[in-house]
């Protein structure tokens, strides 16, 4: 028995052993790195890769870059290979080819020249010309088309500064006719770079071309006021309509099917499809089944309202790939989403499009309603105010998508500068962001505000610019006038001491536009504090503009213009800059006027009389950031100049509408102690503008004009003057900050 | 083991002789010896389906294959010489290459990734035809297969990834490669097919695309120019580089010895001819090479005699230049970045990495070759507030998007998500800006600069428990401003119901009565769906002196600011240094940092705040301590815009004349002081929440154009308006 169970336990103790050693064995091959190190891996590159050993080069990259100049195609132009820099060195200038009357040319094309040979970057001299537009209208190259211009490429060849296309940049709407719709433009555009519509990813070359959103005819030349989104609920409140869509279908050919298919998601309840066959003479004859059907439910809705009461539209390809509903659906306040594959979304290098726009799938068309229902209302809110700036910044006239269009260009051209997405894609935009007054986007007016309660944040460091202004004052005394300039007892003398007094002032500088010359030093009174004080003598004296010229004087952010004989207290001239602070933005200052529609004379009327309400606030004592020298200066267009030139008067205006214009809101009006030009000289001065009829017509004829070449009126009316906390409350002189401004007399 | 067990058997032995009883000890042996038995029996049976359970995972998840021993030994899958590939195709897009219906989980938004298993590809010969796979390679591969896209079931994928090491195209043979993919299971001409490279193109052209026949797949590369870059189908990513992560956290900020540093070894002499022209006019300039000393050391760099090590030296670079070498991309991108030293980079017509998603003009600064010899003055001009942005931001994209091969991998796969399911993608803000300063998406509510139209008007929002007189009082004086477009009482008494119908005054506008669940106070900044304006004014059941003029001039300025709270009551806020914290002022001061909400015009996007986003427990600790809800909405408003209220007209009294003290607005408490101490801790308490003090103070309030002007009043338009 014993022995029996001895064998069982030695037989059961070898299987064991047994057991151990092979299982372990194969224990092993699972977890096999146990107490073995393996060598490391390799790395990608090796060490004569990392160094570039000399070895490595056989193309030298000059060589390489010569040749690919020469030989490169069209298909492989990029701004360093088909594009000549040296001619942009001077300036980013744009020549336009002279027109050929006898060619026909589209009211678009037209309306295009117009914005370019009035603009700021024009040019009359080929040789200083960085960019070449031409001034044939290349907008429709559909063959069949009534606005096609025939033998365009010999009129090309023989343009004397084609050069083979070389710096030109060529607009087209169209190209290409039924059946393919090619992008082909039936011409040889050699290197020129195409700003073109209905572009495919396909055919555009990346950082040369420009893809342009399709207009109509009817599109504003300029201007294009914002429109308002009414109604934001936050969640934001369901339109009538969650998606739709209302345009005419191909039956068959290129780009029809999507169309074709959108039926599948109408239902008439919230996602409205509507199309028809109807278009050309012969639809009839090439009917579906379905036309009849689609007719009738076509005719069941209103465009427009459709448009105004949808949450999303659909921008669905027609023939080609880009159509008319992306500028209607943007206009119209609706979200567009896009349906158009291989499309290149208008702008796409510098819009960011994520952030105002819905991408669907052709090839996944029946999920476009859940994609549309799945966006949360906080979302749909984001993206409709965003698409609502976009559309107001880049698109709502001619002269914004050209601006854009070449503001791209030059961007390319001068790689390394600033301009970012941040700019590109906030208000208000990279058109009047200039990109040689600051690289860092915070010390933009706009960005102010962000910019100091973020250093607040950061632990306060205190920015010296943004606590102190410089003060600018104008003096232009007229030859004859009995006011003796800078004398002990002047007006400019009492202001210089009345500015120098303040806390705030950095330093004072005059410019002395008078026709006197400068007084010698020795006659300067010297200021309190040690405020340093410049005289200024501008190139041009006549010039009235020279006023807002951008001097590298002016260091502070705040720029307090005067008038030489505005009449302010110290204490005045701090609650101005320190409601300044609050609104960098806005010009800020005393005297205000107002404009009105003047029914029976159908113009604009300007109004200096103390109304409930003003627009405008003169520069002859008003602040504002430094910025809008440069803006001025730089930024405004030749015509605009040459009005305030010529009649020696409304820079005041000017400005005003540009500010208004740029930021879209009103000046702000803060009290004063009484009109701010001492009353009692200007009534002995019987020379003073102020009191001239004809100053007053020309500011009218000022403003009409301004208009005119905005093309809109860009100012905004405010009903709110802002005062110190406790001004005019009956409790003592003494608890007030800004006890001056309530004082009667001097 | 074994040893042990004859051990324990010994000692029992042992002690056995001790016994002393003979069948016991007999009956005990008997007993051992089936135990055991029985023991053993048990662990052998535990052990063989232990071995048997664990054998097909050898075989399954490519987990278990992944790991560094396995890699030694990998199943050999011979390449035919004759299987025919398919090659690249230049023009192919997202939309006529990819394969969109294996994606169409709509529900799931994310892509599924599979990726094969690795085996090693050899010839017939039994050559394998790349190199040995890299560590670079193999963790890419780590993290696709740790990451929430991959699934081990090729029919639920949508993009697959061949485990063959591509990265370097010195290291393949790229036709037999081309047949290798084209031998894949799933291969399809490669649709949905991402092929991984960093280093494209060979001895002499180095053509800046992988020269292997992919067919439809995607590919990603260091080195793509616009020319082959394939937009919105390929990833361009960086070129890694190994040193890089040896920079970790010692990257600061602060004064740098040299404005800008060439650091890459071996720049062609037609780069280097001008570079060090330059440098011999800039003492901040410098250019280092390999040294002549050991120039394969890829941790040392030299000028002249110099030795400097690398990439240590680009700590004290503010730019360093990144020139085109053989290929475009370069991988002193990465180790300039990392360094902080931000990257001037010469390469025309480069894709720089993630060039679809990032805004690289934050980050860099870009010149064209031809224009190399002007690059000091473009420099020079570079502000410092902008050098510190850009250091900031390319030091934020590197930490996020670039600092390890499991960054650079995920990146790549979130960006082929985005475009699969791109209505789910993120946006510029999302990709670009460094989380201080990312906005919420509701930031843009007031990205247009215009109020809404007049014509609009407002909505009262009354809050009211049972004081039904003085209610009754003030519908009837704000129901005659004709801006007021309705009347939203807010009932917070559930013990009582509001009264009926017959016995509320007739007014001409139209009054809701929205009745609550819990007395809180916070239900006054409820988003209604009652309440349908932008504007909203909200007010306090006893607040009866305010005039018609006073309320419509009120919604005027709030047109023009409305993102800010504009009221008529105001209170500030000062530094108490006896108390070391700040102190609530209600006394008549010039300055103004709240405007209570017992009489104020805000918009209603505020209310949406208030309930859903209030930071910390604010908004439970007012509805527990029924006060302070105006300073709480003051401090939302103030923290998302950093601007300041705004008081309208000089009016500070609000209930009767006669009564002595003003502040108690919302709440009706008798003791004044013990009311003044609380709200001055409220403040203190929020501002610890906010972790600083968001108010802002001003010292200006609103008024009509021609408010105490010397005029008739005939001429002003706003003419009621109350001087206390």
């Amino acid at each position: 028995m014993q022995a029996k169970q001895r064998y069982i336990l030695l037989f059961l103790s070898c299987a064991f052993l047994a057991l151990c050693y092979f299982g372990g064995y194969r224990l092993k091959g699972i977890f096999p790195d146990r107490g073995r190190h393996w060598p490391p891996l390799d790395c990608y590159m090796e060490r004569e890769e990392m160094m570039e050993h000399r070895s490595f080069w056989s193309l030298p990259p000059r060589q390489r870059q010569e040749e690919a100049k020469v030989t490169t195609l069209r298909e492989q132009c990029r701004m360093e290979t088909c594009f000549d820099f040296s001619k942009c060195a001077s300036g980013f200038k744009v020549y336009v080819h002279p027109v050929e009357e006898t060619v026909a040319m589209s009211s678009t094309y037209r309306k295009i020249l117009n914005v370019l040979t009035e603009s700021r970057y024009h040019t009359t001299d080929a040789s200083q010309a960085c960019l070449f537009i031409l001034g044939l209208d290349t907008l429709d190259r559909d063959s069949l088309s009534s606005d096609y211009v025939r033998g365009m490429q010999s009129k090309l060849n023989s343009l004397p500064h084609w050069n083979g296309g070389q710096n030109h940049i060529i607009f087209n709407f169209y190209s290409g006719t039924w059946p393919d719709y090619t992008e082909d433009l039936g011409m040889d555009i050699g290197r020129a770079i195409l700003a073109k519509a209905s572009m495919s990813v396909q055919n555009y070359r990346p950082s040369f071309d420009i893809s342009l959103p399709l207009v109509h005819k009817e599109h504003l030349e300029r201007g294009g006021d914002i429109l308002p989104v009414y109604a934001e609920n936050i969640p934001a409140a369901s339109k009538s309509y969650l998606l739709a869509f209302k345009g005419k279908r191909y039956v068959y050919g290129i780009g029809s099917e999507t169309r074709n298919s959108l039926y599948h998601l109408h239902n008439s309840r919230d996602v409205i499809m509507v199309t028809t066959c109807k278009h050309g003479k012969s639809w009839k004859e090439l009917k579906d089944e379905r036309c009849e059907e689609d007719n009738a439910e076509y005719d069941r809705y209103d465009y427009e309202v459709l448009l105004h009461n949808a949450t999303f539209c659909l921008v669905p390809r027609g023939r080609r790939l880009g159509s008319f509903r992306f500028i209607e659906v943007l206009q119209a306040g609706c979200i567009p989403v896009l349906l158009s594959n291989n499309w290149v979304i208008p702008f796409s290098e510098i819009i960011d499009w994520k952030t105002s726009a819905i991408w669907a799938d052709e090839r996944l068309l029946l999920q476009v309603p859940d994609i549309v229902r799945s966006i949360e209302a906080e979302r749909v809110t984001a993206l409709r105010q965003q698409s609502q700036l976009l559309w107001h910044m880049y698109f709502s006239s001619i002269d914004r998508i050209i601006f854009t269009t070449l503001e791209i260009v030059r961007q390319r051209i001068h790689q390394h500068l600033w301009k970012d997405g941040r700019v590109w894609n906030s208000f208000p935009g990279g058109l009047v962001t200039l990109p040689d007054y600051t690289d860092t986007p915070s010390r933009l007016p706009w960005n102010q505000q962000q910019s100091t309660s973020m250093t607040l944040a950061n632990g306060g460091q205190k920015n010296e610019n943004a606590s102190q202004f410089t003060a600018v004052i104008y003096s232009q005394q007229q030859a004859g006038s009995p006011l003796v300039p800078a004398t002990s007892s002047g007006p400019l003398l009492h202001l210089l001491r009345v500015v120098s007094r303040s806390q705030h002032v950095a330093r004072i500088v005059v410019v002395w536009a008078s026709d006197f010359s400068k007084p010698p030093p020795s006659r300067w009174p010297s200021l309190t504090r040690g405020i340093p004080l410049h005289i200024v003598v501008p190139q041009q004296k006549q010039n009235i503009g020279e006023r807002f010229r951008p001097l590298d004087l002016i260091e502070t952010d705040a720029v307090f213009s005067l008038d030489e004989d505005a009449t302010l207290t110290t204490d005045e001239i701090d609650f101005a800059f320190h409601v300044w602070r609050h609104f960098p933005e806005r010009i800020v200052g005393f005297p205000a006027r107002t404009h009105y529609w003047d029914d029976t004379k159908g113009q604009w009327g300007y109004t200096s009389k103390w109304t409930n309400e003003y627009s405008m606030v003169l520069t002859g004592a008003a602040i504002y950031h430094r910025y809008y020298h440069t803006l001025y200066t730089d930024w405004l267009g030749p015509l605009l100049h040459k009005t305030v030139d010529q009649s020696h008067n409304c820079e005041d205006i000017l400005i005003n509408f540009l500010v208004s214009h740029v930021t879209r809101q009103p000046p702000i009006k803060v009290s004063q102690r009484k009109q701010y030009k001492s009353s009692n000289l200007s009534a002995v001065t019987s020379r003073s503008p102020w009191n001239d009829p004809d100053h007053f017509l020309q500011r009218q004829t000022c403003l009409n004009t301004f208009v005119a070449l905005f093309g809109y009126m860009p100012l905004i009316r405010s009903a709110v003057r802002f005062d110190p906390v406790l001004f005019k409350d009956p409790v003592s002189n003494l608890r007030k900050k800004y006890r001056q401004m309530e004082l009667v007399n001097n | 083991m074994k040893e042990k067990y004859s051990q324990s058997f010994t000692i029992f032995a042992g002690n056995t002789s001790s016994f002393p009883s003979r069948p016991s000890v007999k009956l005990n042996f008997r007993n051992f010896f089936l135990g055991f038995a029985y023991i053993l029996l048990f662990i052998f049976l535990v052990l063989s389906i232990f071995l048997w359970v664990s054998h097909p995972q050898n075989k399954k998840g490519p987990s278990v294959l992944l790991d560094r021993a396995s890699l030694e030994h990998l199943t050999e899958y011979v390449v035919h010489s004759d299987s025919v590939s398919f090659p690249s195709q230049k023009n192919c897009t997202y939309y006529t290459c990819f394969d969109v219906y294996k994606c169409s989980h709509i529900h799931s938004g994310r892509i599924g990734v599979y990726v094969y298993p690795l085996v090693e590809y050899v010839d017939k010969d039994k050559v394998p035809i790349t190199k040995k796979i890299t560590l670079e390679f193999h963790n890419m591969l780590k993290t696709i297969i740790n990451s929430v896209y991959f699934t081990p079931d090729p029919d639920e994928a949508c993009l697959f990834i061949p485990t063959i090491d591509l990265l370097n195209q010195n290291r393949i043979r790229p036709k037999d490669v081309g047949k290798a993919l084209a031998s894949l299971p799933y291969w399809n001409e490669g649709r949905n097919h991402l092929i991984f490279n960093i280093l494209p193109g060979s001895m002499p052209e180095y053509h800046p695309f992988l020269e292997v026949d992919i067919g439809y797949a995607m590919a990603t590369s260091g080195g793509f120019s616009s020319l082959t870059y394939r937009s919105g189908f390929d990833v361009s990513i960086p070129v890694f580089s190994p040193l890089a992560a040896d920079l970790k956290g010692q990257n600061t900020g602060g004064d740098r010895t040299w404005l800008v540093i060439s650091s890459q070894p071996n720049i062609h002499e037609d780069f280097r001819e001008i570079i060090s022209e330059m440098a011999a006019e800039h003492p901040r300039f410098l250019v280092l090479n390999s040294c002549a000393s050991s120039p394969l050391d890829t941790k040392i760099r030299c000028r002249d005699k110099e030795v400097y090590r690398f990439p240590e030296i680009l700590l004290n670079g503010t730019f360093c230049l990144m020139v085109r070498g053989v290929r475009l991309g370069q991988p002193t991108l990465m180790e300039s970045l990392a360094a902080g030293c931000i990257p001037v980079i010469v390469s025309d017509s480069y894709v720089l990495p993630y060039a679809e998603v990032i805004d690289w003009k934050r980050a860099v600064l870009q010149v064209y070759q031809g224009d190399l010899s002007k690059i000091m003055d473009v420099l020079s001009c570079v502000s410092s507030d902008r050098i510190n942005e850009m250091r900031r931001m390319g030091n934020w994209i590197y930490t996020r998007y670039f600092s390890s091969i499991e960054r650079i991998t995920l990146t790549t796969l979130r960006i082929i998500n985005d475009r699969v399911f791109p209505h789910a993608g993120r946006s510029y803000s999302d990709w670009n800006d460094p989380p201080p300063d990312r906005r919420p998406l509701t930031s843009n509510t007031f990205a247009l600069p215009i109020g809404p139209p007049r014509s609009q008007g407002f909505t009262a929002v009354v809050l009211t428990y049972d004081r039904l007189e003085s209610l009754f009082h003030v519908l009837e004086r704000i129901s005659t401003a004709p801006s007021l477009a309705k009347i939203v009482i807010v009932w917070n008494n559930q013990f009582k119901d509001p009264p009926s119908i017959l016995s509320w005054p007739r007014l001409p506008k139209p009054l809701q009565i929205v009745r609550t669940k819990r007395n809180q106070l916070s239900n006054r900044f409820y988003p209604f769906p009652e309440i349908e304006t932008e504007a909203i004014l909200a007010m306090d059941d006893d607040i009866i002196m305010l005039t018609t003029d006073e309320l419509e001039f009120g919604f005027e300025v709030w047109r023009q600011f409305p993102d800010r709270i504009v009221g008529f009551p105001s209170r500030t806020h000062v530094w108490d240094g006896r108390s070391h914290g700040w102190k609530y002022e209600s006394e008549w001061t010039n300055n103004v940092s709240m405007v209570l909400t017992g009489a104020a015009f805000y918009h209603r996007v505020y209310n949406y705040y208030y309930t859903s986003a209030m930071p910390g427990d604010i908004k439970n600790w007012v509805d527990d301590h029924m006060n302070c809800e105006d300073i709480a909405m003051n401090f939302l408003v103030a923290n998302l815009t950093g601007k300041a209220p705004i008081k309208v007209a000089p009016r500070k009294k609000f209930k009767c004349p006669e009564c002595v003290n003003a502040d108690l607005l919302s709440v009706d408490l008798s003791d004044m002081t013990a009311h003044m101490t609380e709200r001055s801790e409220c403040i203190n308490r929020f501002a610890r929440i906010y972790g600083r003090l968001p108010l802002r103070s001003v010292e200006f309030r609103a008024d009509p154009v021609l408010f105490k002007d010397n005029l008739p009043d005939a001429f002003k338009k706003f003419k009621d308006i109350g001087s206390l």
